[in-house]
């Protein structure tokens, strides 16, 4: 019925006294890849935890695929189809690629053994493998231990756990400030291939050239509210910067004054 | 370098990249370490040319010294029942000090469950309890060493997952408490003449029967269950553990329950095959467990190691105990050289994973 994937609505948190996000509403369509800018600090990230159920937020509502949702953990948010990478990888290094593309939510044999129930490695794998070719990650051998790969490689294999759980949305925090440049742009392939799929994405980056490479539209956060909401086409790198550093506000969003 | 395609052109391995366990390295150590031995009888010069691992009696029936190996096997299956639990534990992160002491206080609890009311027609010279105690079915000595054994690990595992202390620390505390216990029990007095059902539990091979029994379960668990993924997940980046929605702290009593119930088990068969319980038992049980683990190549970092590398490991302690004693090193200089080993097996393994790293 509806295109819109992910809605919030005067979203704000406050740790004690600081005002980390304030009445931040956003909409992300259907397909849609939407970045997100600011300055460190600006919010980026607390809005990030609020819809990833990571934090609970102060005030606010989000609407994710219709329905109004309240996540009480990263699992929930994760159950309901929210899938993040985050700056620091929830990955485990000794486990292989099925295993941490599975960690929390292995397919399992014989379910009344409780905690002690079988592993179906063979459906994991399977999956593990359709995922990968799903997003076009290239890894040497999903049996590896996640220890010997590269930077870029286990962004890959955190960024296939979106494909595997067949995620709604996929929300990526700065997934390529640790990387080399090959490795940024095998991230930046996959993240084309999601677009190509149809599949919506919020990318928070500093990287401009990136943002301007892949995303349709561009939110600038600033001082805990969102103060820019910009069509890829109707803005420039110098245009974003000046929203960043507070240069420029749109109308709509000059509230600043007034709180 | 061979090629690597992986997308829409279908998958294709590279089987070169795949590491070479390191139970393969364990089982070679194993092999040389005999070998030494082997040469070590034939060069000595005080040795007369003993083999330490054939038979040279010149009897037809066998080629190995059957007697010797047995001996090896029979040393190290009852401790080594215990490392199969502080594996899990050190797999999971943490380290377990409190099962030697828990292997004294067990035995003692146990044995007085399973106590006969005649011996040779007189009355039981070291009867605990009353007569209801006497001539118990085996199974309620097991029930209670093994209900000890999970009330004690599960307070292990309490303290260390809600209160977030070491878990070094904790269970150093538990190994004083379980030791105050063993002696607290009988104020020191030893508790002996168990059933005859009970005293079958470890006679003969029977350690040795348990403990492969008990590994395969434990390999098991490891290897194919959640329980066992969970584990390894633990030990390896507990935040990833907690961010994927594990329950982290369930999941750590529940490792410390489990090794305390296999130290506890290792007590009823050792009770059983000594037919007595001292509080003083299970001296270095908890040093020697784990060394048997590190040996078998079980990181102290957490995350790595297996059931099969520590059951190797357990052999490894068993010959090179056997082959000092075979080569009349002083037993003041065994124990001094065991502690040596100790400290090379983690030296190798940090070696390894520093070349692992490099490799990458």
């Amino acid at each position: 019925m509806s295109d819109i994937i992910l809605e919030t609505r005067n979203l704000t948190k406050h740790y004690g006294g600081v005002h980390a996000l304030q009445d931040a509403t956003f909409t992300l369509r259907k397909g849609e890849h939407v970045a997100i800018m600011g300055d460190n600090g600006a919010g980026k990230s607390t809005f990030v935890r609020q819809i990833t159920g990571v934090e609970q937020p102060t005030r606010g509502e989000i609407y994710f695929d219709g329905k109004p949702v309240h996540f009480a953990g990263p699992l929930d948010a994760r159950e309901a189809g929210i899938e993040a990478v985050f700056q620091t990888l929830a990955l485990a290094d000794d486990l292989d690629v099925s295993d941490n593309l599975f960690l929390g939510r292995e397919k399992t044999k014989f379910d009344w053994l409780g905690p002690f129930r079988l592993l179906d490695y063979k459906a994991m794998r399977q999956d593990t493998i359709a995922a990968l070719e799903k997003t076009a990650v290239k890894i040497p051998n999903i049996r590896n231990t996640i220890q010997n790969m590269s930077g870029g490689q286990r962004q890959c294999v955190a960024i296939a756990r979106t494909a595997t759980f067949h995620s709604k949305l996929t929300i990526m925090d700065e997934p390529t400030a640790a990387l080399g440049v090959q490795e940024t742009a095998q991230v930046e392939n996959i993240i084309r291939t999601l677009k190509e799929q149809g599949e919506p994405l919020i990318l928070i980056s500093h990287n401009m050239r990136q943002v301007m490479d892949l995303v349709d539209r561009i939110v600038v956060f600033r001082r805990g509210r969102i103060c820019a909401n910009l069509r890829k086409e109707d803005t420039d790198g110098q245009d974003v910067v000046a929203y960043i550093t507070g240069a420029k506000t749109q109308p709509e969003y000059d509230v600043e004054d007034v709180a | 370098m061979a090629e690597i395609t992986h997308g829409t052109g279908g998958l294709k391995y590279d089987n070169s990249k795949r590491s070479w366990p390191n139970e393969v390295n364990i089982f070679i150590a194993l092999v040389i370490i005999v070998a030494i031995f082997e040469i070590l009888g034939q060069v000595l010069p005080y040795m007369n040319g003993q083999s330490f691992l054939f038979d040279t009696n010149d009897r037809f029936d066998s080629i190995f010294n059957e007697a010797r190996l047995r001996i090896i096997i029979l040393q190290v299956a009852i401790i080594g029942i215990i490392s199969l639990g502080v594996t899990q534990v050190i797999i999971s992160g943490g380290i377990d000090l409190s099962s030697g002491p828990l292997v004294a206080a067990t035995a003692m609890i146990v044995m007085s469950f399973a106590q006969t009311e005649l011996v040779n027609g007189n009355p039981n010279p070291k009867a605990v309890f009353g007569p209801w105690a006497f001539d118990l079915p085996v199974i309620i000595p097991i029930l209670v060493g093994l209900a000890f054994g999970a009330f004690i690990g599960s307070i292990n595992g309490m303290f260390i997952a809600f209160t977030r202390i070491p878990p070094f620390i904790a269970t150093l505390g538990m190994f004083l408490i379980c030791r105050g216990i063993a002696q607290w029990w009988t104020r020191g007095q030893p508790v002996s003449f168990p059933t005859e059902s009970y005293a079958a539990l470890g006679a003969g091979m029977m350690p040795v029967v348990w403990f492969v029994l008990l590994a395969i379960l434990c390999h098991v668990l490891l290897r194919y269950t959640v329980y066992g993924k969970h584990t390894y997940a633990i030990g390896s980046n507990e935040d990833a553990a907690r961010m994927s929605g594990i329950n982290v702290k369930r999941h750590k009593v529940m490792v410390y329950m489990i090794a305390s119930m296999l130290a506890a088990f290792a007590a009823i068969i050792l009770s059983s095959k000594n037919l007595t319980a001292q509080s003083g038992m299970g001296l270095f049980y908890e040093l020697y467990a784990i060394a048997m683990a590190v040996i078998g190549g079980v990181s102290l970092t957490g995350g790595r190691g297996s059931i099969i590398g520590t059951v190797l490991g357990a052999m490894v302690f068993g010959v090179i105990q056997s082959g000092f004693t075979y080569v009349k090193l002083d037993a003041y200089f065994q124990i001094m050289a065991m502690g040596a080993i100790i400290i090379s097996a983690v030296v190798l393994d940090k070696w390894r994973q520093q070349r692992a790293m490099m490799r990458s």
